[in-house]
């Protein structure tokens, strides 16, 4: 509302909500767009420096500070390597998870969050099935909050270790990443993107590092507003197409526990679909395959591509430990850039 | 009560045509005498002066959710018509979702009880099927003789095309309108605001346009079916919706529809990061239908500026986006946006403004009311077209405070408020 007759927004918003919020800490990773280039690059460079620090000077670090970390979805490699992170940097962890605690009498994240704050809890690791929901615990707690999924919206740190792995496959150092460092490379990601929390924080990551994204995929599963994620961000429906313009692809579950309903002929779907011997030696043949789990054998990726030389499965797990160090200490230090 | 002068106003009554200098003279609930200025010798009358003002007949509302019985945590009568008093409203109808649901005659009675405390009338209206379940009709007639104008099961759809063909034709004997809340929810399960790329984006679930046209298209398609059938479409969203109202008004069926504040002042941007505020059913939508809301009211197509005041808790509303629930408080923002936004911005005449929250809507449910001529019922909104104010929600009469327009500045403010003759707010 820019004119200047009608009503306009130019008086303070002092919202009836934010008068129980506190600004977000800056230490927080919600979304991908949290981080500039530039803060990008010095997570990737703390990533660096502590992966080669000595065990024992690292678990100095965060040594007897409080991470909480609460779970209201499964997740084996998200949770595991973030509780890692956070136990590698010294810190002491609890896990509050939804099998297990009183959100499930019926708790709301607001007053779960204040009671991990009241029990010393520095910062908390979040997963939810919920999209925003990191939001609301950053802005009812006040505490930094790392996003560890939220429903279909965001996924960051899966988003900064994928950056970290494709880099390390185009040999180009985390001190070389800027504006410009993944010019002339283009990402297809095939699959589920409309249920995929993964596929939007790297469409909003990897194009402002200078990178085209190709989303591919049926339309129930890749609507066309798909595009809107922002500039750099395509549609090819043709996996092949797709294929053979990309320097490194991505390969999506189908999440089945989000598709409400939906209907997809899963024979049809791996006609077209599927990243398969015959497709990456025919469409992309050097290209890294990434995956970001967990992974159906046999339904968007086989076997033999999965344990193939092209994939980059095993080294994305493998980054997801120095990159949540990087978080974690972001975090509790209060965003340093 | 003492009578009431208001002194050195501007009439503006569109039931009348009314535009003129005149005083009005409140006797014994009711309008006594509208007169040149000076004309009116009332020794015994309180005397308001107005000048520079706008007297208007009290503004009528026909979707609020007053929440009582049954969430009085939320709103109750008293608290829902004081806010609707401060922003100008002297006539409220009163959404059926209540807990239980407003399907007997003793909720009707109840509600309209002055054990109430209401600051202005309520019309209750009853639930189109038995809980608003979609499955058995309520009965009509006696919902009526208890004092309901209208029956829908707004919050839901009357989905079922035979239990709603049946709604029509059961109202129609007895003159009520159906209210519809159009949306096919068959199409909606899990979503949380409009489709489209903002929703994609925010990886939420989004409501087609569809979803609602659709519905609106199939209760034209019965409505064509029942004599004297009265459809009324609550909450307008969409242009394809609108379009199917207006071909089918051309047409000659009886459909009329309403517009909220926030649906004609506010689009999806305004969800921004999972602002629950911006959240309600039907979602704000895009640009386009903003404007087409916009061109509905200014063209006629749109018969009523109606609030959807739907009160919550903080609490309630401070949970995850998908959790929280659906609505915003409405009632004392209306008549700012309305001039603001048709007046001032879309110089739509004033008296058509006020046509839009006067005798339209009440026409449109027909309320006695939402007019002002000697005789008429008490209720006069007197405001101020040219003052400029600022919202403040912390400040609202109305028991939660969820509102997209907290901060916001706006032009047209309630200076006094007089429902049956008792000055029921002044500022
Ligand atoms: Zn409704």
């Amino acid at each position: 509302m820019a004119e200047t007759k009608g009503p306009s927004r130019k008086a303070q918003k002092l919202s009836t909500l934010s008068l129980f919020q506190q600004p977000i800490h800056p230490g927080s990773a919600i979304s991908a767009m949290n981080f500039s280039v530039a803060a990008v690059r010095q997570i990737l460079l703390a990533a660096d420096a502590l992966e080669r620090e000595d065990p024992l000077r690292r678990a100095k670090r965060l040594a007897k500070r409080r991470v909480a970390l609460l779970f209201y979805e499964a997740s084996t490699r998200t949770r595991t390597s973030f509780e890692l992170a956070a136990k590698a940097l010294g810190a002491d962890t609890t896990l509050v998870s939804s099998l297990s605690s009183s959100i499930e009498k019926g708790e709301t994240l607001k007053d779960t969050g204040i009671t991990l704050k009241a029990l010393g809890a520095e910062c908390i690791i979040l997963r939810s099935p919920y999209s925003g929901a990191p939001y609301l615990l950053a802005q009812t707690t006040g505490l930094p909050v790392l996003n560890a999924g939220d429903g279909m919206a965001e996924h960051p740190s899966q988003a900064l270790l994928d950056l970290r792995t494709i880099l390390q496959r185009l040999k180009i150092r985390a001190s070389a990443v800027n504006e410009k460092c993944l010019r002339g490379i283009t990402l297809t990601i095939c699959g589920d993107v409309l249920h995929s929390r993964v596929a939007r924080s790297n469409a909003l990551l990897l194009p402002r590092l200078g990178a085209r994204i190709i989303f591919c995929g049926p339309e129930e599963l890749l609507p066309e507003s798909a595009t809107a994620m922002g500039p750099g961000v395509s549609i090819e429906r043709d996996f092949d197409t797709a294929l053979r313009q990309s320097q490194v692809a991505m390969v999506l579950r189908i999440q089945a526990e989000r598709l409400a309903g939906l209907k997809i002929d899963l024979d049809e779907y791996r006609r077209r679909y599927q990243a398969n011997t015959e497709r990456i030696a025919a469409c992309a043949p050097k290209t890294p395959i990434l995956h970001p789990g967990p992974i159906i054998r046999g339904m968007e990726i086989t076997d033999e591509v999965a344990d193939g030389p092209q994939s980059a499965i095993a080294a994305q797990v493998a980054n997801g430990v120095p990159v949540r160090m990087a978080l974690v200490a972001r975090a509790l230090k209060g965003g340093r850039r | 009560m003492k009578p009431l002068l208001i002194r050195g106003g501007r009439v503006v009554d569109p039931a009348s045509g009314q535009d003129a200098m005149r005083d009005v003279l409140l006797r014994d609930g009711k309008v006594a005498a509208i007169e040149n200025p000076g004309r009116i010798h009332a020794a015994d009358a309180e005397v308001f002066d107005a000048k520079g003002l706008v007297v208007a007949p009290g503004l009528v509302d026909i979707h609020v959710h007053l929440r009582e019985p049954g969430q009085s945590y939320k709103e109750t009568i008293a608290t829902g018509t004081a806010a609707a008093a401060a922003g100008g409203f002297t006539s409220v109808c009163a959404m059926p979702n209540t807990i239980p649901v407003n399907d007997t005659p003793e909720t009707v009675r109840w509600m309209q009880s002055p054990e109430r405390g209401a600051s202005a009338r309520v019309f209750p209206i009853g639930a189109a099927t038995r809980g608003s379940m979609g499955e058995a009709l309520t009965d009509y007639a006696a919902l009526r003789e208890a004092g309901a104008v209208a029956v829908t099961d707004d919050g839901k759809p009357i989905l079922g095309d035979a239990i709603m063909l049946a709604a029509l034709r059961a109202a129609a004997a007895v003159e009520l309108p159906v209210i519809q809340h159009a949306e096919d929810t068959r199409l909606t399960g899990g979503c949380s605001m409009n489709a489209g790329a903002l929703a994609f984006r925010l990886g939420l679930r989004g409501m087609s346009v569809e979803a609602e046209s659709s519905l609106v298209e199939r209760d034209l398609d019965l409505l064509r079916q029942v004599r004297r059938g009265h459809l009324h479409v609550a909450h307008l969203s969409t242009s394809k919706a609108l379009n199917a109202v207006r071909a089918a008004r051309r047409a000659g069926l009886h459909v009329t529809c309403e517009v909220t504040p926030h649906h004609f002042a506010l689009t999806e941007e305004s969800v921004g990061l999972y602002d629950t505020n911006a959240k309600m059913n039907p979602p704000l939508r895009g640009e386009a239908d903003r404007a087409a809301m916009i061109e509905g009211l200014l063209d006629g197509t749109v018969d009523a500026i109606a609030t959807d005041h739907a009160p919550h808790a903080a609490h309630e509303k401070q949970q995850e986006f998908e959790r929280a629930p659906n609505g915003i408080t409405g009632l004392e923002t209306a008549l700012g946006l309305a001039i603001s936004i048709l007046h001032i911005r879309h110089r739509m005449p004033l008296a058509g403004v006020l046509a839009l929250l006067t005798s339209r809507p009440a026409q449109a449910v027909g309320l006695k009311g939402g007019s002002l001529s000697a005789g008429s019922p008490g209720d006069v909104a007197v405001f101020d077209p040219a003052a400029r104010w600022v919202f403040r929600a912390a400040e609202s009469r109305s028991k939660s405070k969820n509102t997209p327009f907290d901060g916001w500045e706006m032009q047209g403010r309630v200076r006094l408020t007089v429902s049956q003759g008792r000055i029921v707010f002044r500022s």
